[in-house]
């Protein structure tokens, strides 16, 4: 067990090195196999009235000028032991771990994404308790119910879920909830836990609940599935002829073992979430990672877009690590192998 | 002797009575049991034989209520336990009957143990239903279990989980919960199938063994006659979920009276016989129990159908009792049986 842990975790270290060098090929390599140079790059940074001098200037000093694999050292340099960025006529000490500064505010990506996290990791956790509930709960009532109304009724509402896109559900509970009805906040604020933890959740309600209708309706739909399997099963047979009671059987006997494959995907669910909420942070103007690098993106500012993408890699990285492991406490097969 | 307390004194400990099952499909009604009636008494072991689809098993899950949560499975006639009438009676009190009075062994003890539950586990929890005990105490009970169903180091072995058993361990402990509490009844549903043959002696005996220990009433349901022959008093043969044959063990394989107990007896292998010689199989396939044919069911593969005049196609033939103890439903006549069996089937074996 502990060998297989060491073995992931190196895995882990080594996809991360993979996503780094492929994140800095897509964004510092591309550009200049399509022909721009070091300072057709760096004009994107300074005043439009900008001349070739200060161009160059602001090339030299984002380091463009230097070859690919320097750039990409310093990068890596800055991340596994700090470095030293200068920023006008003073040098500054960046920290380890350094993800670099923005090219636009000059401020350091780090405490940016760290001050982002917790309003992602708010908005996941939240979402993701709901759904887990709601999904889980309905799945089951579905499979125990297959064929009645309820049953057809959900599956239709879980269609419906898994169909509608973020940005309508969004939009549509914050026009019933909050502009109609005053029910919850109208997005655009975010309220620490540590702060205010009512207002936390009054902030969060809509994102939380619309991101879980989302999710909830996939995991209904499985969970179902699941279940619908598993009862039929021979030991649930068994689970019955000991005289159980049926919620028993169902419970402790059938979601069991129907629940191998939610715990799964739900582990990689919310290790891809916890990258950035990209539609629900926008829709709702949340300042999560999603917003972040949303905003990033548009502005051209690589060092944040690297930064985000190397946080959510590492979460997608860990998170599978941890079903990986989840597995074999779940799944006692799993175990001595 | 044992029935003081029972004011019917007449019902035997199990009683079925015209036990209909049925199952409605998206392609008709499935008559799996269509009129069983049968009994069996404390101590006694009863074998029920069939081919697949025969209606054995089916009937066996009425007996235990495990029909109750299907939902397109409905049960009709008496099922009469230690006087008790179990078709009538409410979900809630079936549930605390089963495990307890009544248990139930598997065919396959891989997929009828739950595979995430440790072995100890899983007896511990069918003991603890049933009696208001600690985990502790449950779980000495289960290695005392393992132990008496001849599972070495059952102290150790009561933690893992069922897929680092072997089949045969594996099927001993399932034994081990079917019987943590003491059931009176005991269904074997087709208990060595799954087995390697060296593995089906032993369970064989084990059952036979602990029968003796807890005196219970088994019901052995096989589409082996070997094992019918090793273990049975009494053997009930179904075909489409009826009664064709009933009577002793030594009765059914001494005399048997119905052209398809005939077919069974021929399509066993023997070592006695030589090689060269070729097995006797019963000739078509099972009918489909939707359309179950009319008249005795088993007429379209019935060699002496012709024999009956026409009556083994329009008529079902009624269970009668042939000789003392021993019931046949066929339309031939005793004698004609006998002398067919005597003179055309027996040598042949």
């Amino acid at each position: 067990m502990a060998a297989f842990v060491v073995r992931r975790l190196l895995g882990a270290i080594l996809m991360l090195f993979i996503v780094s060098i492929a994140t800095f090929a897509i964004f510092f390599l591309v550009p200049r196999l399509g022909g721009a140079t070091a300072d057709d790059l760096a004009s994107r940074y300074v005043g439009k009235s900008a001349g070739a001098a200060q161009i160059h200037q602001m090339a030299e000093k984002l380091g463009f000028t230097d070859p690919l694999p320097v750039q990409y050292g310093h990068f890596v340099t800055g991340l596994v032991a700090g470095t030293d960025y200068s920023t006008g006529p003073t040098t500054v000490h960046c920290p380890a771990p350094c993800f670099g500064y923005s090219f636009i505010t000059q401020n350091p990506v780090l405490p940016d994404l760290l001050d982002r996290l917790p309003v992602t990791l708010s908005l996941a956790a939240g979402g993701a308790t709901i759904w887990l509930v709601f999904g889980v709960a309905t799945g089951v009532l579905s499979a125990l119910r297959k064929g009645t109304v309820f049953d057809r009724a959900a599956m239709g509402v879980a269609l419906a879920g898994v169909s509608l896109p973020i940005f309508f559900t969004g939009l549509l509970s914050l026009s019933i909830f909050s502009y109609t009805l005053g029910v919850a906040a109208p997005g655009n604020s975010y309220t620490p836990i540590t702060e205010n933890p009512l207002l936390w959740a009054y902030d969060l309600i809509l994102p939380w609940f619309t991101l879980a209708f989302l999710y909830a309706a996939g995991y209904a739909r499985l969970t179902r599935a699941g279940m619908l399997e598993t009862m039929n099963e021979d030991f649930i047979r068994t689970a019955r002829a000991k005289g159980l009671p049926e919620r028993t059987v169902v419970v402790k006997h059938g979601l069991r073992a129907a629940l191998t494959p939610i715990v799964t995907i739900f582990g990689l669910d919310l290790g891809l979430l916890l990258g950035g909420a990209v539609l629900t942070e926008s829709t709702y103007s949340l300042p999560g990672l999603g917003k972040y690098a949303v905003d990033a993106i548009v502005n051209n500012d690589l060092p944040k877009v690297l930064g985000v993408t190397l946080i959510a890699a590492f979460f997608i990285v860990f998170a599978n690590l941890i079903v990986d492991l989840l597995y074999a406490v779940i799944d006692p097969r799993v175990r001595v192998a | 002797m044992s029935d003081w307390w029972n004011p019917d004194t007449a019902r035997p400990f199990l009683d079925v009575r015209d036990l209909r099952v049925r199952f409605t499909t998206d392609d008709g009604v499935v008559k799996s049991v269509d009129g069983l009636t049968c009994s069996l008494e404390r101590g006694r072991t009863l074998g029920i034989v069939g081919e697949s689809g025969s209606g054995k098993s089916v009937s066996s899950l009425a007996v235990m209520g495990l029909h109750r949560t299907a939902t397109n499975a409905s049960v009709s006639g008496e099922i009469w336990l230690d006087g008790e009438e179990l078709v009538s009676a409410d979900d809630e009190h079936v549930r605390r009957l089963r495990g307890k009075k009544m248990a139930m062994i598997f065919q396959d003890p891989l997929s009828a143990m739950h595979p995430y539950y440790t072995v100890g586990d899983q007896i511990i929890e069918a003991y603890r239903i049933h009696h208001q005990v600690t985990r502790r105490v449950a779980r000495k009970h289960a290695v005392e279990m393992l132990g008496r169903v001849g599972i070495p180091r059952p102290n150790s072995r009561v933690d893992d989980y069922p897929h680092q058993f072997s089949g045969g361990m594996r099927q001993r402990a399932m034994i081990a919960m079917a019987l943590s509490c003491d059931p009176e009844l005991l269904i074997a549903d087709e208990p060595t199938t799954a087995l390697d043959v060296t593995v089906q002696a032993q369970i064989l005996d084990l059952i036979r063994d602990l029968q003796r220990e807890f005196g219970s009433a088994v019901v052995i349901i096989t589409h082996d006659l070997g094992v019918v022959a090793e273990l049975a008093d009494d053997v009930l043969v179904m075909y489409a979920g009826r009664c064709v044959e009933r009577g002793s063990a030594e009765a059914i394989f001494r005399s048997p009276a119905h052209p398809y107990t005939w077919g069974l007896l021929g399509s066993m292998p023997r070592l006695d016989r030589e090689r060269s010689e070729r097995l006797l199989p019963i000739r078509g396939t099972p009918p489909s129990l939707i359309n179950v044919p009319g008249g005795c069911a088993f007429h379209p593969r019935c060699g002496y159908a012709d024999l009956t005049g026409g009556a083994s196609a329009s008529e079902v033939p009624r269970l009668t009792e042939d000789q003392a103890r021993h019931w046949v439903a066929c339309h031939l006549g005793a004698g004609q049986r006998s002398r067919i069996w005597h003179d055309e089937i027996e040598p042949n074996l």
